[in-house]
């Protein structure tokens, strides 16, 4: 299990980093989307992955063993949501130098 | 008062008034210089009071520690030597200020240049006082960077401009050149408190390092003392108003080169490189600054070459390395300081005046300003080392110096010869200077009839003229105690007796003095006939400016080099850029990680099918995203979509459900948003086969191939390796968990962390989320398609020409009636998604949820409305004010946050508390209920608009879009209906 999903982070690590320095706007941000899964899986990755597991606390039994590792994942959800915001002011700054620029080429010029 | 609280209002108080200064308004010049001069005059009073401690070598030191463990504290430390640059400071300081009043027009902004003094002085005081040698770098780059701004004073000026980045590009250079030595210094005694350093001189002199420290050491003093070769800034910060030029030019920031020469005298001196170093960079500026100095046509310009001479001749006193020099040099330094400041001020009165510095022009002004006249003739006497005068003592202690037998032969010959030769010519100028000026026929083409200046103004250049004459005739009363007092502080005990009597008999440095003095009015009145041609610059030396060779390596430097530097790495160029970043990350973690992460084992068992099934999808989906995002954008979308999905499932397989749900939500938004700038972008369409690409792209492509192989195998391998080992047992999520319930009110742990334990983490991520909304709001009202792009979709094209070829239809019909059973499905699911979301948002706290989340299937209610009914259709309904939402969201959760403090405990404490409602029964009702509501709010906010302003760049009309004033707002009612009414298209580009 811990193989399939470490060469899955690989995967879409190794795809988003290729798009992330490619020329064109929209393939920078797709990468970017790729990247920040991999991230997110990573750092979540980093509580150790568990099955079954209970995320919510049963207030009868106190033993955190029992439950998954919580920290990763609240960190994971901020990045998720900060993720979001960063695809969303990319995809206007990528507008906006599209429709200045007249090329959608990362440099604001084709070359 | 205390010595600690004196020594430290002496440092802090010009840089405290400095800001009060600076925040007076633009006409308060008397309160200004009432703050300035009472400032000067506090830190001479206080500098006064400490004279009884600094007598006879005595220290007195206060130490704040700042950095024990590193060596670093501020010590603030007065000496004897100290103390005698602290009268300067703060004295020539006090009359500078009074006569800058007078000087500065009140057209001038005066805050910013008192601010700027009181700046500079604190900063001087505090390289003067620091006990600690980081702290006097620290000071040190202080004075170039306040010097700068007090050159560049006038910027509107161009002269003003590159006469202060040039001042402060060379005296900056040499202030981190001499970081690096007083570092070495540190690592080579171990410390950096100028006691210890003081007292391990013959560590210093004899460690390996000692020639590289002396070298950086001599660069930070040299480019601060103007001396060969880096005089050339001096004379181009004359554009500097001139009480500037009578402060920092003659008492203060040049002075502070041969400052650090003389402090670190003790212990690097004596040696064979400092002997050559020192003295002959000395003799060659003593000698080339009073051979310029003669042809200068500006008063101020000639002043300048001066005072680099005269640098030179404190600097070569200093390179000699006999006890009886350095005290000359200590005596020249006060002397210079004086007879130099009161000539800068006679020159700017001459100036103010008469309406020009030129000397070609100047002539005769005598007999209307007898009082400056007369002045500046006895200050100019002091200059050239006229007898009863005080710069005749120092003077001859040089000759005396140079006089001495010196068992090498060179400098045997090349001293002497070099200090009569600069002796003349010194003389030959301050001649030039008075006769140029003050006699000669009356003056023709001025501007305005010269006068004296008002009394007051004069005041200042009265006092330093009579000290110059008190010091001149009874130098053993007037200086004597204080120049041994500063002597004393820096030689200790090897103090020798000297004399500071003027008559010492005939004897060779009387003989040297006399022959100066006839040589100089010779060479004058030979000079006379080629002066009168009124030629710009020195014979012979014309052609080497310095200045110009210092534009030219600076042009190199930072023009050129600086180009193809940008030109290769600038932001200019993303992907170059990107590459590096990338490269730099993969790298420095292959070097953190080279020792390697310790035993690996390898788990092949306990394999699902489904899991590998599901990610062998993700990597297909990964892979063929990456590989279609050029030209097929649309299918590349998808694919993201795809491996997000998988991302999301993931988190479900691992007991992460609130993970799951959220990425599922912001999955949806995101693909949402893309699609709509889908349109927006240029069509692209793969031309022939791959043959054609360019050589140097599939190498970049290759290249970046294996670069992201190389950082998609570190990941994986760094994940694996953390994976699968046992985590810390008693790591911090115990923590959360232990307490989630019993101080926290809720069971959903993560939940509980982000508005509770992590609540100003949150606080500051929604706030983020709302700036961004603003942001791509703000951006979009301005937004202009390309040209290809404003044009009609080309499938909306074909739908309207069908209808129009159907007599019953009209234009537009289609279009309407696209999707229409989904549509009316969308619309039924509104208030359906409100009760989910509303669903969410309740049992976040104890089950997966949250304001997050339900925030987000709120604002995907909101975009299906959208999508179903078109722009104008929903917004003839429902008035969406998403910008108040974010507001409002945000004040709710810092309302509850400071709602804490009402009871007393510290902002974003959250109270819980159960509620037995009737039917629902047992409900939590925590505060940080009210956070997530406020979450919840902003989300719904920042999310909407984000989506509804890109959405409203397809309502635009094609004109709108062109003109520069448009018509859009989020909110506002949709322009003219005569525009079609969209539904959110998506496709658009070559997909």
């Amino acid at each position: 299990m811990e193989l399939v999903l470490a060469i899955g982070i690989g995967v879409l690590a190794g795809s988003g980093v290729f798009l992330l320095l490619r020329p064109r706007t929209f393939q920078v941000i797709i990468g970017l989307s790729l990247l920040s899964y991999a991230v997110n899986l990573f750092i979540f990755s980093m509580g150790r992955i568990r099955l079954n597991a209970a995320p919510v606390l049963d207030p009868a039994a106190n033993d955190p063993a029992l439950y998954t590792d919580p920290v990763p994942q609240a960190l994971v959800l901020t990045a998720i949501v900060i993720g979001f915001a960063m695809t969303a002011l990319f995809l206007v700054v990528l507008l906006a130098s599209r429709g200045f620029t007249g090329t959608d080429h990362v440099d604001g010029r084709e070359r | 008062m205390s010595s600690e609280v004196l020594l430290t209002v002496l440092i802090v108080l010009p840089f405290l008034s400095s800001l009060v200064a600076g925040s007076l308004p633009a006409n308060a010049r008397n309160a200004e210089v009432w703050l300035a001069g009472a400032v000067a005059l506090i830190g001479l009073a206080i500098t006064m009071s400490f004279y009884p401690d600094v007598t006879g070598g005595d220290v007195v030191r206060y130490e704040i520690p700042w950095l024990p463990s590193a060596g670093l504290n501020l010590v603030i430390r007065m000496d004897g030597f100290a103390w005698i640059f602290s009268m300067l400071i703060t004295g020539i300081g006090f009359l500078v200020v009074l006569y800058a009043r007078y000087y500065m027009s009140p057209k001038d902004p005066v805050p910013r240049f008192f601010a700027f003094f009181l700046a500079f002085m604190g900063a001087m005081l505090g390289v003067v006082t620091s006990g600690n040698i980081i702290q006097l770098v620290v000071f040190w780059e202080l004075t170039s960077v306040t010097s700068f701004l007090l050159i560049g004073y006038w910027y509107h000026n161009a002269n003003a401009r590159d006469g202060a980045r040039m001042a402060l590009t060379v005296t900056a250079i040499g202030g981190l050149a001499l970081l690096v030595a007083m570092l070495l210094v540190g690592h080579v005694i171990g410390s950096y408190d100028l006691d210890a350093v003081l007292a391990s001189g013959d560590t210093l002199r004899e460690h390996t390092l000692y020639t590289t420290i002396l070298v950086l050491m001599l660069l930070g003093a040299f480019t601060k003392s103007a001396q060969f070769p880096f005089q050339f800034w001096l004379p181009r910060a004359m554009a500097a108003p001139t009480p500037v030029s009578a402060y920092l030019h003659s008492a203060t920031m040049v002075k502070a080169g041969v400052f650090l020469l003389v402090r670190f005298w003790p212990v690097m001196a004596g040696t064979e490189e400092w002997f050559w170093i020192v003295s002959s960079a000395g003799l060659i500026t003593l000698v080339m600054g009073a051979y310029a100095a003669i042809f200068q046509q500006d008063l101020k310009g000639l002043l300048a070459y001066s005072t680099i001479s005269h640098l030179g001749l404190i600097t070569t006193l200093l390179g000699m390395g006999t006890p009886l020099a350095a005290v000359a040099a200590i005596f020249h330094i006060v002397n210079h300081a004086t007879f130099k400041a009161s000539l800068f001020m006679a020159a700017g009165i001459i100036d103010h005046e008469s309406g020009t510095r030129d000397l070609r022009r100047l002539s005769g002004l005598f007999k209307y300003m007898p009082f400056t006249g007369t002045l500046a003739i006895i200050a100019s006497a002091a200059m050239a080392g006229v007898p009863l005068l005080n710069g005749f003592i120092s003077k001859e202690m040089f000759f005396t110096e140079t006089a001495i037998r010196n068992p090498n032969m060179f400098a045997n010959l090349a001293l002497p010869i070099g200090a009569i030769i600069a002796g003349i010519f010194s003389v030959a100028y301050a001649l030039r200077f008075v006769c140029g000026v003050f006699f000669g026929p009356p003056p023709t083409d001025l501007e305005k009839v010269p006068h004296e200046p008002p009394s007051l103004m004069r005041i200042p250049i009265e006092v330093l003229v009579l000290i110059c004459l008190i010091v001149g005739i009874i130098p053993g009363i007037a200086i004597g105690p204080y120049l041994a007092t500063a002597v004393v502080a820096v030689l200790g005990q090897d103090t020798p007796h000297y004399s500071l009597s003027i008559w010492h008999g005939f004897n060779l440095p009387l003989l040297m003095s006399i022959g100066a003095l006839v040589g100089g009015v010779i060479l004058y009145i030979m000079l006379r006939p080629y002066l009168a041609l009124g030629v710009e610059g020195p014979p012979l030396m014309r052609r080497l400016v310095g200045q110009r060779i210092f534009e030219r390596i600076l042009v190199t430097i930072s023009w050129k080099w600086a180009k193809s530097l940008e030109r290769w790495a600038g932001t200019r160029r993303l992907q170059p850029q990107l590459f590096l970043l990338v490269l730099i990350c993969v790298v420095t973690a292959w070097f953190a990680l080279r020792p390697g992460f310790g035993p690996v084992k390898l788990q092949l068992s306990g394999w699902d099918p489904g899991f590998v099934i599901l990610w062998l999808v993700g990597i297909f989906c990964a892979i063929a995203a990456a590989h279609q995002a050029k030209y097929h954008r649309l299918a590349s979308l998808v694919l993201m979509s795809g491996a997000g999905l998988v991302t999301c499932m993931t988190f479900v397989w691992f007991s992460a459900p609130d993970l799951a749900v959220t990425q599922l939500l912001v999955e949806i938004v995101t693909t949402v948003l893309i699609l709509l700038g889908l349109r927006w972008l240029p069509k692209r369409f793969q031309k022939g086969d791959a043959d054609h690409i360019a050589l140097p792209t599939k190498l970049r492509r290759y290249r970046d191939i294996v670069l992201g192989v190389f950082a998609g195998g570190g990941v994986a391998a760094l994940s694996y390796a953390i994976m699968t080992r046992t985590a810390v047992p008693d790591g911090i999520s115990r923590f959360f968990l232990e307490r989630a319930y019993t101080e926290g009110g809720g069971t959903n742990v993560i939940n509980v962390m982000l508005v509770d334990f992590r609540g100003f983490d949150t606080f500051g991520e929604i706030a983020v989320l709302g700036i961004v909304a603003i942001t791509v709001f703000a951006l979009l009202r301005r937004f202009r398609p390309a040209a290809e792009s404003v044009e009609k979709p080309e499938q909306q094209r074909i739908q309207n020409a069908y209808d129009n070829l159907r007599p019953n239809r009209q234009s537009g019909d289609t279009v309407n009636e696209y999707l229409m059973i989904p549509s009316v499905i969308m619309q039924w699911m509104f208030p359906v998604i409100i009760v989910l979301s509303a669903y969410i948002f309740l049992r976040g706290h104890d089950l997966p949820g949250g304001g997050f989340a339900a925030g987000i299937t709120m604002s995907i209610g909101f975009i299906l409305q959208y999508m179903a009914g078109g722009t104008r259709w929903v917004e003839d309904r429902l008035r969406i004010l998403p910008v108040k939402w974010i507001g409002t969201g945000l004040l709710i959760a810092l309302a509850t946050g400071l709602g804490a403090w009402a009871f007393g405990y510290p902002f974003l404490t959250m109270a819980f508390q159960y509620a037995e409602l009737p039917i629902i029964g047992k409900v939590p009702m925590a505060a940080a209920l009210f956070f997530d509501l406020g979450v919840f709010v902003l989300v719904v906010g920042a999310t909407v608009l984000i989506l509804i302003a890109l959405a409203h760049q397809s309502v635009r009309s094609p004109k709108a879009a062109r003109s520069s004033v448009l018509p859009t707002h989020a909110v506002e009612p949709p322009p003219p209906p005569t525009l079609e009414t969209s539904t959110v298209e998506a496709p658009g580009g070559a997909s």
